[in-house]
């Protein structure tokens, strides 16, 4: 172990341990003050080292690993381009605007250190308009650091336009949609360059393990899956915000402490392209995906959201339905077409008509998935799927024209 | 079995169709009169008529790839 890897880490929670009572972003003095200052002296191969050891994972919802993801923009001719993901397209998730808001620095170092890693001199954090001010606020208060240069910008507030393609296209001066791959970002991305896209969070831990080491990392979360997540919780709970959890911790114990009542009926876990599961279910199940995977679901982006016991899971899928339909880039036929009518079966479903249709439902949803550039329709036919699957009961009082449990307020978030 | 497999750029592709009917063997339409393209290999015999169901695309959305 190295010397820099002996630097002691501030305690539990690693990435929100840190943050002020009053709201306001970490200053740089208090930033280095709680982790110390950006450990430039460390040269890229140590650095990839480092990630590749500690076996931090993508938190932006595909979990690709990110020592991979670094390695595949090097050698290639031309200077890699760094790119930090803030986007956060997902209704329902919040934790990497909370990142951006409240800890910019973390982010920053990573980003900075990743571009170390790569050799890559510019670094593009892409945000949100929410938390704009507050990441150009930090990008100020800091000097150059290694001759790499640090910049944001605005990305439009949509669900799309995250996605790795969509940012690429819109930060080369094109619309926030998907473009067919390959070529993918680390082949040809910002400016033609390879472009390495990391989800902000990720780019916070790789800051950290890039001063304490991969050992340290991993002495939370399992041999599997190490290391701590920030998860978004929202819907019937009394505490609804960001945690950060271990990977492989009780399910249970992150309901308890964002203070749900224990009378859920379902979990959406994963956000809008995620998968419902029963309450029942969840009860044992750990916060990770190997575990998640028992029940056809993955943490995905980290979003879960408690589904009351006097909510309708077909109701509340039907919106979710509605809103990915919209939200689609217009681009690919069976996206536009096949959500709007996966949509329009699930309404008249919802609304007990006797024109619904369940076969053609799940016809439609065989037909739509992987059919699009990119995943989009096939997050939303998934989300569907799981619905169909474990709300049955509430599918056959639909069918029949009983009421609903549903009547009290919508609980999934639609922009 | 040839050693080309038929792919198609759903940006491109705005439905005309006539790629489903010049290959039914290997291409159907979706209720929206979008194709829905069998990605499997695909006997020899049928590369001239995909050759045609590609060569016949208003919009060049249909390619043959190399598997």
């Amino acid at each position: 172990m190295s010397v820099a890897e002996k630097l002691a880490a501030p305690a539990a929670p690693r990435l929100l341990g840190g943050l002020r009572r009053d709201g306001r972003a970490v200053p740089l003095a208090a930033h280095v003050e709680r982790y110390g200052p950006l450990p430039l002296e460390l040269r890229a191969a140590e650095l990839l080292d480092r990630v590749a050891r500690s076996g931090l994972t993508g938190r932006g919802g595909a979990g690709f690993p990110t020592a991979t993801k670094l390695e595949s923009v090097l050698r290639r001719g031309t200077r890699p381009i760094v790119v930090a993901n803030g986007t956060e397209g997902e209704p329902p998730s919040g934790k990497d605007k909370a990142l951006l808001a409240y800890a910019p620095h973390l982010v920053i170092d990573g980003a900075v250190l990743a571009a170390r890693a790569v050799n890559a001199k510019k670094v593009i954090v892409a945000t949100t308009s929410i938390v704009h001010a507050a990441v150009a606020r930090a990008i100020s208060e800091r000097p150059r650091e290694a001759g790499i240069a640090v910049r944001t910008l605005v990305v439009p507030d949509r669900f799309v336009a995250g996605e790795e393609t969509a940012l690429i296209q819109f930060l080369n001066g094109g619309p926030a949609a998907p473009t067919l791959t390959p070529p993918r970002p680390y082949e040809r991305g910002v400016g033609g360059a390879p472009t390495v896209v990391l989800n902000v969070e990720t780019l916070a831990h790789l800051a950290l393990i890039a001063r304490y080491g991969a050992t340290w990392f991993r002495e939370a979360g399992t041999p599997d899956e190490p290391g701590s997540v920030l998860v978004t919780v929202s819907g019937a709970v009394r505490d609804p915000g960001v945690y950060e959890v271990e990977l492989g911790s009780p399910f249970a114990q992150l309901l308890a402490d964002a203070g749900a009542d224990g009378q859920a009926q379902a979990y959406l876990v994963g956000g809008y392209f995620g998968t419902w599961v029963k309450a029942t279910d969840a009860h044992g199940a750990a916060v990770s995906n190997v575990d998640l995977a028992h029940f056809g679901a993955s943490l995905g982006a980290r979003a879960i959201i408690v589904l009351p016991p006097d909510a309708c899971g077909v109701v509340e899928t039907a919106r979710v339905a509605r809103y990915l339909a919209e939200e689609s880039a217009g681009q690919c036929g069976p996206c536009v077409h096949g959500l709007a009518a996966i949509a329009d079966s699930l309404e008249q479903l919802a609304d007990g008509l006797h024109t619904a249709d369940t076969a053609l439902l799940r016809r439609r949803l065989a037909q739509v998935a992987n059919r699009g550039a990119c995943r989009h329709p096939d997050g939303a036919v998934a989300l569907v799927a799981s619905a169909l699957r474990v709300f049955s009961d509430e599918v056959d009082r639909h069918l029949r024209g009983r009421r609903c449990t549903g009547h009290g307020r919508p609980v999934l978030p639609i922009p | 079995m040839s050693d080309l497999v038929l792919r198609v750029n759903p940006i491109l592709c705005d439905g005309h169709g006539l790629c489903a009917e010049l290959l039914p063997e290997r291409i159907e339409l979706d209720e929206w009169g979008y194709p829905i393209v069998d990605a499997a290999a695909m006997p020899r015999s049928l590369e001239p008529h995909a050759r045609r169901a590609v060569a016949a695309c208003p919009v060049l959305a249909l390619r043959l790839e190399r598997r």
